[in-house]
């Protein structure tokens, strides 16, 4: 088990960062996940936690032992790092069997023939592969080939294991099967994890702290409730959840702001003393005839047991809004704003 | 229901498939014909006569001997650089590869002359250095294992070319899943990457097989003067010492090469079909496993091998053509230019041949492209049991050694069928065998490009009324025309240094240039042929850059060492 320590690390393709400046920790035993547009560097900043490629800048160390430094030019091998690592496209060897794909680690490792029969019965019996050792890796499904890929990553006890969009492939149905596989892997293992996705939903409902990363930058890393709750970014809060940022026209520094002429006690961190901007979420609008803010329905959408409003101000502006009681496309109601987040623009 | 298509389509494509039938496929059915006649009556009475002859058995052993010999040389050079040029970071590999596809493009005669003048008593290079063998020691060259030197080199670009495309489709992750496995180096390497190109190094090692077995080239400039016949050479000598008369007992002999190679062709695409589709798609990134500091001694002896087998006989040949008499040993006021002068210039026979060869060579490839254009076409938009099976059988006239599909030519042009006329003896034999032989070669590179083609743009000007004509000539042509160019382009080069098909089929007046170096080195004018053999060589290189110029705007696929 190991801790992730990252410092000014960068990386170049062909003159162009593709990641910039991440210096950050991940704990022992946490369950992170990378998460963010594509193209962001996401698999790039993966692929230098293996050592499947070289940082151009900074250092990378797991476990307290340096893996890769850029000032030194050195860099431990991934075959030397005893990390798991679980590819999108599974990558099973399709020339082996279950078995010996699973057992394939130990081999290497120049186990006893006991030790990896133990040790990969166990692994087998963990995915729930039992029935399938035998077969060969086109006989099987996508998911129990994503199980496969777990158990080969599991079997020799990484130190880490990072799982590249590992359930992409997958149906909706059969994902959510696989998140509860692999949160309990962890719970299980207390192996540190990373994991990178596109699918807020997957790494709110697994991870214990999310990176929300954007061209080649980790913009926040904090735990799911926070991201949506406590966004320090402009970014950060369009990408996670659903909200709209609207400017501070004024603000005391104490705590109430004018917003979209309505004046509003709004959240903010204790250390900003200037914020510019709310996220103003569904939760922190209310519908009333009283409302401060006038605004017509512009579409409606039901989400089973309430609707999702989308609304348009006298002044342009789009806010979304939940409720339980049904409104027609064209009606005209009130809003009040309802203690928002408040952060200063990037 | 038929997918796409139209009646008219329908009608062009009955008549396009049954004259490429008829020209590819119909020689070889002949032959077979042939071979199962006893004097006129079904039979196997000759057949079995032939079989049991000693000079026809031992010449059946000698081009097993031959060719498996020299494929296992093929294998060992062409897969490791396949190895090391799909999988690690070697530098400047696109010039590595076009280095070593050179040695496939350059006819296997001139292989053999070019490596004769390299060694042996009277190697004017070796003179000119003052280490050659003492005069009356015998050519090495000339013996089995000469053979199946020259044989191994000539083809080693086919197992260098089948492996690569097998290496290429082996997906990165693979190999990175061994490696965050904890498995390093070699081992990486012996576990999974071999295991799964077994298939296409199989595959690649039965078609070179085939190959080295039809080779006529080399053996006949090695083996004749050692009085070592293998089946394409013995066949050559009874036709050229007995006449046609002996055509119903060279049939035998080409069915027998053609039984053999044809084991082998089947061999080679059970092999293909086996190699495992991945199962997840691949990565666009290739290999490159870093070699670190082995880099540049690698690269040294990769270079060095390239050196030896390409440069090294070049210079002999050019040392020969510029000596006034072979056995002179080239030095200041010994070199001349006399050889060039006389054989590009002067010889009849040679101007006779630049011309027809040039003739041949451009008329098949114009010919060609007329024919498999709108085939290959028709062929992808009606796609039916009888197309798949000329798709399949389509390899046979270039897949079959060159002496086969000669006699089969004879056989079925020698008496044309309700006239006194023959073909026999004419250029027009030599062209229609020369159709069927690279059929291939050009009906290839076009299918693979329409491949990547959208069915539906043809079917757009469809929608706008153009007609079959017009839908070929104003939105097919113009998409497929750079395939097309690439594929004349190396119709047009096989074609013109060909040398096993003519040499069976020439006569007086007819012979191509394959066959004007032959015979100049059969008659002791080696310094004469040796500057043919260089500027054959030269054109060659020259049409080759050509198409690498141009090999972005090919579509992938059409280019045959850019898989
Ligand atoms: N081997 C490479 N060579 C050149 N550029 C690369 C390479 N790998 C990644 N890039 C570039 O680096 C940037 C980050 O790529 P990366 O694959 O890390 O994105 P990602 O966040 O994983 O995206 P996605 O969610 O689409 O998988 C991209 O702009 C990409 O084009
Ligand atoms: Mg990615």
């Amino acid at each position: 088990m190991a801790d992730i320590d990252l410092s000014s690390v960068g990386k170049d393709f062909a003159g162009t960062p593709a990641l910039q400046d991440i210096t950050t920790r991940f704990d022992d035993g946490e369950f992170i996940a990378l998460l963010g547009p594509s193209g962001c560097g996401k698999t790039t900043l993966l692929r230098l936690l293996a050592g499947f490629e070289m940082p151009d800048r900074g250092r990378i160390a797991i476990g307290g032992c340096d893996m890769a430094d850029a000032g030194r030019g050195a860099m431990v091998p991934p075959e030397d790092r005893n990390i798991g690592f679980v590819f999108q496209s599974y990558a099973l060897w399709p020339h082996m069997s279950v078995r010996r794909n699973v057992s394939y680690p130990l081999e290497i490792r120049r186990l006893s023939r006991d030790a990896i029969a133990t040790r990969t019965e166990a692994a087998l019996q963990a995915t729930g592969l039992g029935d399938y050792a035998d077969r060969m890796p086109s006989d099987l499904s996508g998911g129990q080939r994503q199980r496969v890929a777990l158990a080969r990553c599991l079997v020799s006890d990484p130190q880490a294991v990072l799982l590249d969009e590992p359930l992409a492939n997958l149906d909706v149905a059969l994902r959510a099967s696989m998140q509860a596989v692999f949160t309990d892997f962890h719970r299980r293992t207390g192996a540190t994890m990373v994991y990178v996705t596109h699918d807020q939903s997957e790494a709110m409902a697994m991870a214990d702290r999310i990176a929300v990363m954007d061209r080649g930058r980790i913009r926040q890393l904090d735990t799911p409730q926070n991201l949506y709750e406590r966004p320090a970014s402009r970014f950060v809060a369009e990408f996670v959840g659903r909200g709209t940022v609207v400017p501070v026209q004024a603000h005391d520094g104490a705590g109430r702001a004018r917003i979209l002429g309505a004046e509003v006690a709004v959240n903010a961190a204790p250390q900003s003393r200037f914020v510019d901007h709310v996220c103003l979420r569904p939760e922190n609008l209310a519908i009333s005839e009283t409302g401060d803010l006038r605004a017509k329905v512009a579409r409606v959408t039901y989400l089973g047991g309430k609707y999702l409003l989308e609304t348009v101000l006298d002044c342009g502006t789009r806010l979304v809004t939940e409720t339980r009681a049904r409104f027609d496309t064209g009606a005209q109601l009130g809003l009040t704003i309802n203690a928002p987040w408040a952060f200063a623009e990037d | 229901m038929q997918k796409g298509g139209s009646r008219s389509e329908h009608r062009l494509l009955s008549v396009v498939l049954l004259i490429a039938t008829f020209v590819t496929l119909a020689p070889v059915m002949r032959l077979f014909v042939e071979g199962l006649t006893d004097r006129t009556r079904p039979g196997l009475g000759l057949a079995a006569d032939v079989l049991s002859q000693p000079a026809t058995l031992d010449a059946l052993r000698n081009s097993l001997v031959t060719a498996g010999l020299g494929t296992v040389i093929s294998v060992v050079l062409g897969s490791a650089f396949a190895f090391i040029v799909a999988l690690t970071d070697l530098r400047a590999k696109a010039a590595l590869v076009f280095c070593l596809m050179i040695p496939m493009m350059i006819p296997p005669q001139i292989t053999a002359l070019s490596w004769i003048q390299l060694m042996g008593p009277s190697s004017v290079l070796l003179k000119t250095l003052g280490i050659a063998p003492p005069l009356g020691s015998a050519q090495p060259l000339y013996s089995p294992g000469g053979i199946v030197l020259l044989l191994g080199i000539q083809h080693m670009s086919i197992v260098f070319l089948t492996l690569r495309a097998g290496l290429r489709a082996i997906p990165q992750e693979v190999v990175e899943a061994a490696r965050i496995s904890g498995a390093r180096g070699l081992r990486t390497w012996w576990q999974v990457v071999m295991p799964l190109t077994l298939p296409s190094l199989a595959a690649g090692s039965a078609i070179t097989f085939v190959t080295a077995l039809g080779n006529f080239g080399i053996p006949a400039m090695l083996g004749i003067p050692a009085g070592y016949s293998t089946l394409p050479t013995l066949v050559y000598q009874k036709l050229a010492g007995m006449g046609t008369g002996v055509l119903a007992e060279v049939s035998v002999l080409a069915m027998l090469i053609g039984t053999v190679a044809i084991a082998g062709i089947l061999a080679q695409r059970f092999f293909q079909t086996r190699q495992r589709v991945h199962l997840v798609g691949s990565t666009s990134r290739p290999l490159a496993i870093p070699l670190g500091r082995a880099r540049l001694p690698v690269e040294i002896a990769l270079w060095a091998v390239v050196a030896a087998i390409l440069v090294l006989p070049m210079f002999g040949l050019v040392a020969t053509s510029l000596v006034p008499a072979y056995g002179v040993p080239l030095r200041l006021d010994t070199i001349t230019l006399q050889s060039w002068a006389e054989v590009l210039f002067s010889q009849p026979v040679t101007r006779r041949a630049f011309a027809n060869s040039l003739c041949l060579a451009l008329g098949v490839a114009l010919v060609l492209m007329a024919m498999c254009l709108p085939l290959a076409w028709l062929m992808s938009r009606n796609p039916t049991r009888l197309t798949r099976l000329f798709d399949s059988l389509l390899d046979l006239p270039y897949a079959l050694p060159g002496v086969v599909l000669a006699i089969a030519m004879i056989l079925l042009l020698i008496d044309l069928p309700l006239t006194d006329a023959t073909l026999y003896g004419t250029v027009w034999i030599i062209f229609l065998a020369y159709l069927a032989r690279f059929f291939e070669v050009m009906f290839r590179p076009v299918q693979a490009s329409l491949k990547q083609l959208d069915p539906a743009m043809a079917e757009a000007a469809q929608s706008v009324g153009a007609g079959l004509s017009r839908r070929m000539r104003d939105v097919v042509l113009p998409l497929t025309a750079p395939a097309a160019a690439a594929g004349a382009i190396l119709v047009f080069l096989t074609a013109f240094n060909e040398l096993t098909v003519s040499a069976l089929l020439w006569s007086s007046g007819t012979e191509t240039l394959g066959v004007v170096i032959f015979n100049l080195e059969d008659s002791g004018e080696t310094a004469m042929a040796s500057a043919l053999a260089m500027t054959i060589v030269l054109v060659v290189m020259v049409l080759m850059g050509l198409i690498q110029l141009f090999s972005r705007r090919f579509p992938k696929g059409v280019v045959p060492w850019q898989t």
